[in-house]
C-alpha cells in the first residue's frame, strides 16, 4: 500500500532537491557566467550575477590561440578508447567472479580496488621510463592503455555488481540449451545487463575525460587532451580568470551535453537491480 | 609518354616532396601562460618567415604544471621538449646536474654583453651562460598616493619597515573597505615565502649559516614575522593567508589596498587604465629595509629559455633561442604590439632607450630595483648558498612550501609566531640532515 505523503511534504522534498542541486551546480553556472565577463569584471569584488556587459571576446581569443578541435579529438580518442578496451577486459573478468566466484575471488577484488588507493605521482617515474623506452610518451595509444589500466578495477567493480543482480539461473538454462560460453556472456547476459554495462560506459568516459594527471605528465604537444588546454590559461601572474572560464566551458561542455541526453540511462543504470 | 614513364615521373615527384617535407625540423617548445610568452607565440609567424626549415609546436602550461612536467622529462632524458622555460632557480640546479646546454654560441647579434649583469650572473655557471633570459622583475613597493597624501605622509627615498608600519595604520579605513597594506600570504615557497624570505634577508637574517645550520631560532626571524603578522593582522584585508599575487592585484586594482610590495610586474597592471580604477593614483619606491640597512631583500626572478641536453634537435632549439632574446625581437614587439609591452628586465639598452622610458614610467624604479638584487650574496651574513627570494638548492621546493605553511597558519591565527618558527626550525633541521646538508 502507498504511503500518503501531503503536499506539504512533497513540496519541502521538491525544493530541497532543487536547493541541492543548485548548490551543487552553482560552480560550473559561475564559470560559464565569468566565461562571457571581460577580465575587469570577472575580478571584481562585487561581481554581478547577470546584469554585466556580456562579451564574446575570451572565446574568441581562446579559439585563436589553441586548437581546440585537435584538443577534443584527443580526449573522444583517449577517453572512448579506453573506456571500450577495459570493458572489453572488465565483462568476461566480472563474469567469471559473479558466476564462477573461487575461495579468493573477493580477496581478488579488494585487491584490484586497492590499486586504486596509491597516489598516482608514486608510480610516474616507472610509467614515464616505460612509456620513454617503447616510444609511447605523447601518443594517444600511449594514454588509451594508462587510463584503461587506471579505470580497469572501478569498471570490474562496477559490472561485477549489476553482474550479480542476474539470477545465475537463467545462465543456467542458456547452457542447458546449448549456449557455448562466448553465446552465453555475448547473447544471454550482455543484453540483460545493458542498462548497467551503458551506465559503466558513461562513467568511465566522464572519468577518462576529466582525467588529469597522466593526459597532463604523458603528453607533449601532439596527443594532448582538453585538459591540457584547460591547463594552458591559468597562470599564476596576471588576469587570466574569463579566459580560463572560456576554455573550461568550453571543455566540459561535450561531457555536459553527453550526460544531459543519456541521465535516463545513467540513473537507470546507477539502480539497476535497487527494487525488486 | 607511356605508362610507365608517368608513373616513374610521379613517384619521383612524390619522393621530392616528400624529402622536402622531413627536411624541415619541427622543435617543441614548453612555456607558461604569461602575457610576453603568449605575446611570443603570436610572433611565431615572423620567425617561420626567416627560418622556413623549423617548424614550432608550442605546449603551454600553468606554471607549477609545467614545472612538475618539465622536471620529470629532463630526469628521465624523455626528450619531450627542445627549448624550456625555466626560472632562475632551476638553471644553476639544472646546470650542474648536465641538464642543460650550454648557450656560448648564440650568434652575433645576440649581444651577450647587453644583459644586464645581474640577470646574467644568475644563469652562469662555470663562466657558462645556461639559459637566454627572456624577462626579469624584481620586488618593490607600489602604493597609492592619494591615500598616503590623505595620512599626511611622504614617500621617504628609502623607507624603512617602521615607516611601512606606521603608513598602513594610517592609511588603514576598514570601514570604507581600505587596507593599509596587502601582501603575500599563500603557502608556498614562490608564494608567501618569496616575499618572507626577502623580507628577512631586509632584516639582516638568512636561512642557512655556513654549516647549513637553519636559522629560525635567530632573532632576524622572529622580527620578521613579528612584524609581517603584526602589519597583516592589524592593517591587511580579511583573509590575507589565501591571497597570492592574482588576489592582491585585484585588491589593489580595484581601490583595496595602500601599500603592496610584490614583483615589478604589477607596476605595468596597476598603472593599466583599462584593467586598474587606480591607475592615476600609483606610484613606486624600494622595496623596504630595516632602519640603517641597506640590504632591501630585493628579488630577482627571470624566466629563461634554456636547451635541455636531451634534446636531438639542439641547432634548430638555438637558432630559435636565439630569436626569441635577441634585440632584435624587442625591435620585432616594438613595431608589432607597442613599445611599452617589450619583455622588461633583460638588457641595458632598454633602459637606455627614450621612447621605452616614456611609455613605461615605472621603468627606472623596475631598473634600479633589479640592479639592487645580488643573487650571489642574498644575505648580509657570510650564506653558503646563492638566491635571493629563494635557496637555490633542490630541496628548496619541498622546505620552502612546508615553511610557508607554518607562517600561514600563523597568520590565519591558528598558530602563534614561536610555535610557527620552532616546527619551520625543527622541519628543516630534519629535511636538510636528510638530504645529507649540515656539516
Amino acid at each position: 500500500m502507498a504511503r500518503n505523503v501531503s503536499t506539504g511534504r512533497k513540496a519541502a522534498v521538491t525544493a530541497l532537491a532543487w536547493g541541492v542541486g543548485l548548490v551543487i551546480f552553482f560552480p560550473i553556472l559561475w564559470t560559464v557566467l565569468t566565461s562571457f565577463k571581460t577580465e575587469g569584471e570577472a575580478i571584481n569584488a562585487h561581481p554581478s550575477f547577470l546584469f554585466f556587459d556580456w562579451t564574446l571576446e575570451n572565446y574568441h581569443t581562446v579559439n585563436e590561440r589553441s586548437d581546440y578541435l585537435a584538443h577534443f579529438w584527443n580526449s573522444v580518442v583517449i577517453a572512448l578508447g579506453s573506456t571500450l578496451i577495459g570493458l572489453l577486459i572488465a565483462i568476461p573478468a566480472a563474469w567469471s567472479m559473479a558466476f564462477v566466484p573461487g575461495k579468493r575471488t573477493k580477496d581478488l577484488l579488494m585487491w584490484m580496488l586497492s590499486t586504486k588507493m596509491m597516489p598516482a605521482v608514486g608510480v610516474l617515474v616507472p610509467i614515464y621510463l616505460l612509456a620513454r623506452d617503447t616510444g609511447l610518451l605523447d601518443s594517444k595509444t600511449g594514454l588509451v592503455i594508462v587510463l584503461t589500466l587506471v579505470n580497469l578495477p572501478i569498471i570490474v567493480w562496477m559490472l561485477y555488481t549489476y553482474f550479480k543482480e542476474i539470477p545465475g539461473e537463467i545462465l543456467e538454462a542458456a547452457r542447458m540449451d546449448g549456449a557455448s560460453l562466448g553465446s552465453e556472456i555475448l547473447y544471454v547476459l550482455t543484453p540483460m545487463a545493458v542498462p548497467g554495462i551503458a551506465s559503466t560506459l558513461l562513467l568511465n568516459v566522464i572519468l577518462a575525460w576529466n582525467e588529469s594527471f597522466w593526459t597532463l605528465n604523458l603528453t607533449a604537444a601532439n596527443s594532448a587532451p582538453l585538459t591540457a588546454f584547460i591547463a594552458s590559461y591559468s597562470s599564476p601572474e596576471g588576469l587570466f580568470y574569463a579566459k580560463l572560464s572560456a576554455a573550461s566551458t568550453m571543455a566540459i561542455a561535450p561531457i555536459l551535453i553527453l550526460g544531459w541526453f543519456s541521465q535516463k540511462q545513467l540513473v537507470r543504470g546507477l539502480t539497476f537491480g535497487a527494487v525488486k | 609518354m607511356n605508362v610507365t614513364a608517368r608513373a616513374l615521373m610521379g613517384a619521383s615527384l612524390l619522393l621530392a616532396a616528400t624529402s622536402a617535407v622531413s627536411a624541415q625540423t619541427t622543435i617543441t617548445v614548453a612555456t607558461v601562460n604569461n602575457g610576453d610568452m603568449i605575446r611570443m607565440q603570436r610572433l611565431t609567424s615572423d620567425f617561420n618567415a626567416k627560418h622556413p626549415d623549423i617548424k614550432v609546436n608550442w605546449v603551454t602550461l600553468e606554471e607549477n604544471v609545467l614545472r612538475q612536467r618539465v622536471t620529470t622529462d629532463i630526469a628521465s632524458k624523455g626528450g619531450q621538449y627542445d627549448v624550456l622555460t625555466i626560472g632562475n632557480y632551476e638553471v644553476p640546479i639544472w646546470a650542474k646536474q648536465n641538464w642543460l646546454l650550454p648557450l656560448d654560441n648564440l650568434g652575433a647579434d645576440y649581444d651577450q654583453a647587453d644583459l644586464l649583469p645581474q640577470v646574467a650572473a644568475a644563469l652562469t655557471v662555470g663562466g657558462k651562460l645556461y639559459a637566454a633570459p627572456f624577462y626579469a622583475e624584481s620586488s618593490m613597493l607600489m602604493y597609492r598616493t592619494d591615500l598616503l597624501e590623505k595620512a599626511g605622509l611622504k614617500m621617504p627615498e628609502n623607507p624603512d619597515w617602521g615607516f611601512i608600519t606606521d603608513a598602513a595604520a594610517k592609511m588603514t579605513d576598514k570601514a570604507a573597505g581600505v587596507y593599509g597594506i596587502c601582501l603575500r600570504g599563500k603557502a608556498g615557497w614562490g608564494e608567501n615565502m618569496a616575499f618572507l624570505t626577502s623580507m628577512n634577508n631586509s632584516m639582516g637574517g638568512a636561512w642557512f649559516d655556513m654549516q647549513w645550520k637553519p636559522q629560525f631560532d635567530k632573532p632576524e626571524w622572529k622580527k620578521t614575522l613579528d612584524a609581517y603578522l603584526k602589519l597583516m593582522t592589524s592593517y591587511g584585508p580579511p583573509g590575507s593567508s589565501s591571497n597570492g599575487f592574482n588576489e592582491n592585484l585585484a585588491l589593489f586594482q580595484t581601490g583595496k589596498c595602500g601599500m603592496w610590495i610584490d614583483a615589478t610586474v604589477a607596476a605595468s597592471f596597476i598603472s593599466d587604465p583599462k584593467e586598474s580604477k587606480v591607475a592615476d593614483k600609483v606610484s613606486f619606491a624600494p622595496a623596504p629595509t630595516r632602519a640603517g640597512g641597506s640590504n632591501h631583500g630585493n628579488w630577482l626572478w627571470s624566466w629563461n629559455l634554456a636547451i635541455p641536453a636531451s634534446t636531438t634537435k639542439a641547432d634548430a632549439a638555438k637558432t630559435f633561442v636565439a630569436w626569441a632574446t635577441s634585440p632584435a625581437y624587442t625591435k620585432l614587439v616594438a613595431e608589432k604590439e607597442g613599445i611599452a609591452n617589450v619583455p622588461p628586465g633583460t638588457r641595458t639598452s632598454l633602459y637606455k632607450n627614450e621612447a621605452y622610458l616614456k611609455a613605461a614610467p615605472f621603468a627606472p624604479m623596475t631598473l634600479k630595483a633589479i640592479e639592487a638584487a645580488n643573487t650571489q650574496k642574498p644575505s648580509e651574513q657570510p650564506v653558503p648558498y646563492t638566491g635571493g627570494q629563494f635557496v637555490a638548492i633542490p630541496e628548496f621546493q619541498a622546505i620552502g612550501t612546508a615553511v610557508g605553511q607554518q607562517f600561514s597558519a600563523a597568520l590565519a591565527g591558528k598558530a602563534t609566531a614561536d610555535q610557527a618558527l620552532a616546527a619551520s626550525q625543527a622541519l628543516t633541521s630534519r629535511e636538510m640532515t636528510r638530504a645529507g646538508y649540515p656539516k
